[in-house]
């Protein structure tokens, strides 16, 4: 600072405020990095994009079933990278009528000697359907756990929105399941699926 | 340091400590431009072998020289050193050197904390580059870093990748912040801001890009640190995460970044043009406010780096316009650089063979750029050879060629001699040729269909390959005589005076050549 003419009146003081906005643009910037990644859920959640479809519906009350429509959703299940089990969907596709509930099952075997637990990841398509897909009861919502050798039907109970645009005849879920590890381990490391 | 504020004779004889501590320790704004440029050529010149390497592998189809994971370990950090460690340390390097020089201050605001943002740098890319040398190679999922290539199949070396950038992430965030505080705060008295040169004004919203970008690329090492260390689920979709919210964060940071690259070359640019055109730069003001549009925009346009990804019809429809819109600032800044040559005395020294080459290469740059834009077109272009050829015609004669337009410019201010003019041009020329040669190919390899970041390709795409790899090996090999040509500019020469290009104007030219150790410890009066 020494060599410093007055250039400025109080060049140490202005030199501290400019350091004090930037940084707090720094730490308002790396903050904001995080805050994109709630925001991005937000986002696909409010407009159904990316498939997320959502969380647990309520109301299955005095909705009323449109018999004169029909729509076909077809049914996929997939394993993650290094997910022995055996998982598929029951029924690969139905007809169902918009505003009645109905169930489905996903077949689901752990093959290997070890109890494991999976967790299963849906996605919807065409994405612009999501928003009219609800899901009442789903194996989805929680993670399964399966004993070696065990084998077990998973149910989703689900609606299908008499909102749903016309020109959506056909909707398309896909379940990935992953591996979650051991038992006790994934009990340690579970983690929370808001969007299941 | 002097402890005393001297006068200006006194200060005329403290010259620099002896010895590497002058270095090590230095606060002096000139030591530390020419460390960073020093420093920045040397990664240039590394960036360039791991370029040799990819074109002397695509050379001919099929595997010659390196397998394919060496391959892929190849383009990323030539991606990394080019970005990070050659364009953005050379353009800190100019700021150093010349923003001080050309506002009338006596050094930069906060000179310690310069020596320390320089220093970092030789740590991190000490750091990156080790990377090659540990177990599972170095990163290689390209300079974009992808989840779950990453996070999920990355090498061990991930995690020192990502201390790497933290610390270059923190080294530009210390020059950026030391800019601004340089131009709000030491300008001589008279010095508006509407004044300043443009290279000074670039600078300015450069830094402030910098200060809004790095810390969302901080955020964004660091969730892939925490995915791969800690367990988190931030782009795995086991977890609930999701890979595509990498590519919103990354290319949120992504887009300022390819401002920050070219913006302080379109300062440059506008100081370099008048000077031989001799004359005053054309619509001064519009080029400020058009520099201040496309910072502004660059923060909307995120999105176009990835329409292939499932961006739904209305999101592809605003980031094809919003991308659209930003030809609209840039066409300005091309309207005014060649208005500003229309009608002016052209000479055609090396720097302004630099800078008009800029200007048409650029353009070009920019026009494939807007054939990228095009949402329903960019779905067949994307991640072909096409995007190659767009953003290296950007950032070689566009960054690259606006640092060496830079460099040859001002040299004789920096080193007291002029550069021996018959070698400079020889360099304009075999760069000019040789980069034309590697990079257009690549236009036409893109459209037929070659995907980038692949070591081996069809055989109809043999003969343009060639073509491309015999003019890299042409530009790279040229890049030596640059070598040359700056250390005998060193050396020796035709003594430079204070203002060597008579069309040139501002204060740095008002200085004697070499500029002294201190400059302007009494600031000059701005009229």
């Amino acid at each position: 600072m020494a060599e410093q003419p007055a250039n400025t009146p109080t060049p140490r003081r202005s030199n501290l405020r400019v350091i004090g906005w930037c940084l707090s643009g720094v730490v308002g910037m790396f903050a904001f990095g995080f805050a994109l990644v709630p925001l991005y859920d937000v986002f696909c959640d409010i407009t159904g994009i990316n498939g997320k479809t959502n969380g647990r519906y309520e109301s299955t009350e005095g909705s009323v079933a449109d018999m004169e429509r029909s729509v076909k959703v077809q049914f996929l299940a997939q394993n993650g990278p290094g997910m022995p089990w055996v998982f598929r969907p029951v029924a690969r596709s139905i007809e169902v009528h918009p505003g009645e509930a109905t169930t489905v099952n996903f077949y689901a075997k752990n093959p290997t000697g070890q109890d494991m637990v999976g967790q299963a990841v849906p996605s919807l398509s065409p994405s612009e359907g999501t928003l009219y897909f609800h899901k009442t009861e789903c194996f989805c919502f929680n993670q399964q756990p399966l004993a070696a050798g065990q084998s077990t039907e998973m149910p989703l109970v689900f609606i299908v929105d008499p909102d749903l645009p016309d020109h959506i005849t056909k909707l398309t879920l896909s379940y990935t399941l992953y591996d979650q590890g051991e038992p006790q381990a994934a009990a340690i490391t579970k983690t929370t699926v808001d969007n299941g | 340091m002097s402890a005393v504020a001297g006068t200006h004779a006194q200060d005329q004889h403290h010259g620099p400590a002896r010895g590497f501590s002058r270095w090590l320790l230095t606060t002096n704004h000139k030591d530390i431009g020419s460390m960073y440029l020093i420093f920045s050529f040397t990664m240039f010149l590394l960036g360039g072998t791991m370029a040799m390497v990819i074109r002397a592998e695509l050379f001919q189809p099929g595997l010659q020289i390196v397998q394919p994971e060496f391959f892929n370990q190849m383009t990323t950090m030539h991606g990394l050193i080019m970005v990070f460690g050659a364009v953005m340390p050379a353009f800190v390097g100019l700021a150093n050197w010349m923003i001080p020089l050309m506002i009338g201050a006596p050094d930069m605001a906060l000179p310690r904390m310069n020596n320390w943002s320089f220093w970092l740098l030789p740590c991190a890319f000490l750091i990156l580059v080790s990377t090659l040398f540990m177990e599972g190679g170095a990163p290689n999922f390209g300079w974009t870093f992808y989840a779950p290539l990453s996070t999920t199949y990355g090498p061990p070396s991930t995690t020192f990748f990502v201390f790497a950038i933290h610390i270059m992430g923190v080294s530009s965030i210390m020059g950026a912040i030391n800019v601004i505080a340089t131009v709000l705060n030491m300008r001589a008295p008279g010095m508006t801001l509407m004044k300043m040169p443009m290279f000074v004004w670039t600078w300015l919203i450069t830094a402030f890009l910098l200060i809004a970008v790095m810390p969302v690329l901080a955020g964004v090492v660091t969730m892939v640190l925490m995915d791969i260390n800690f367990g988190t689920s931030f782009f795995n979709a086991a977890g609930g995460g999701d890979p595509v919210l990498f590519q919103h964060v990354f290319w949120f940071f992504g887009h300022p970044e390819v401002y920050i690259m070219i913006l302080p070359a379109f300062g440059a640019i506008s100081q370099i043009i008048p000077a031989f055109s001799r004359k005053r730069l054309f619509g001064y003001s519009s080029m400020v406010y058009a520099t201040g549009a496309i910072a502004m925009l660059s923060f909307l346009v995120w999105a176009h780096h990835m329409f292939t990804v499932g961006v739904p019809v209305a999101g592809q429809l605003f980031f094809m316009y919003a991308t659209l819109l930003i030809a609209v600032p840039t066409g300005v800044k091309v309207f005014n650089w060649v208005a500003t040559m229309f009608r002016g005395a052209l000479s055609f020294e090396t720097p302004m063979l630099f800078a008009v080459a800029f200007v048409i290469l650029f353009s070009i740059g920019g026009f494939s750029g807007v054939m990228l834009a095009i949402a329903p077109a960019d779905f067949q272009y994307h991640d072909t050879y096409f995007v190659v050829a767009h953003f290296h015609y950007v950032l070689v004669p566009g960054a690259i060629f606006g640092i060496f337009a830079s460099a040859y410019f001002w040299l004789p201010k920096w080193t007291g001699h002029m550069y021996d003019e018959t070698l400079g041009k020889t360099h304009f020329w075999l760069s000019f040729i040789g980069m034309n040669l590697a990079f257009f190919p690549m236009h036409f390899l893109g459209l037929a269909g070659m995907p980038r970041r692949i070591p081996d390709y069809a055989l109809q795409f043999a003969d343009f390959n060639m073509v491309s790899s015999i003019g890299a090996f042409m530009f790279g090999a040229t890049q030596l005589l640059f070598v040359l040509i700056v250390v005998k500019c060193v050396k020796g020469g035709e003594k430079a005076p204070a203002k060597p290009w008579d069309g040139a104007e501002g204060l740095e030219w008002t200085l004697p050549s070499p500029a002294p150790y201190h400059t302007f410890s009494t600031p000059p009066e701005v009229k």
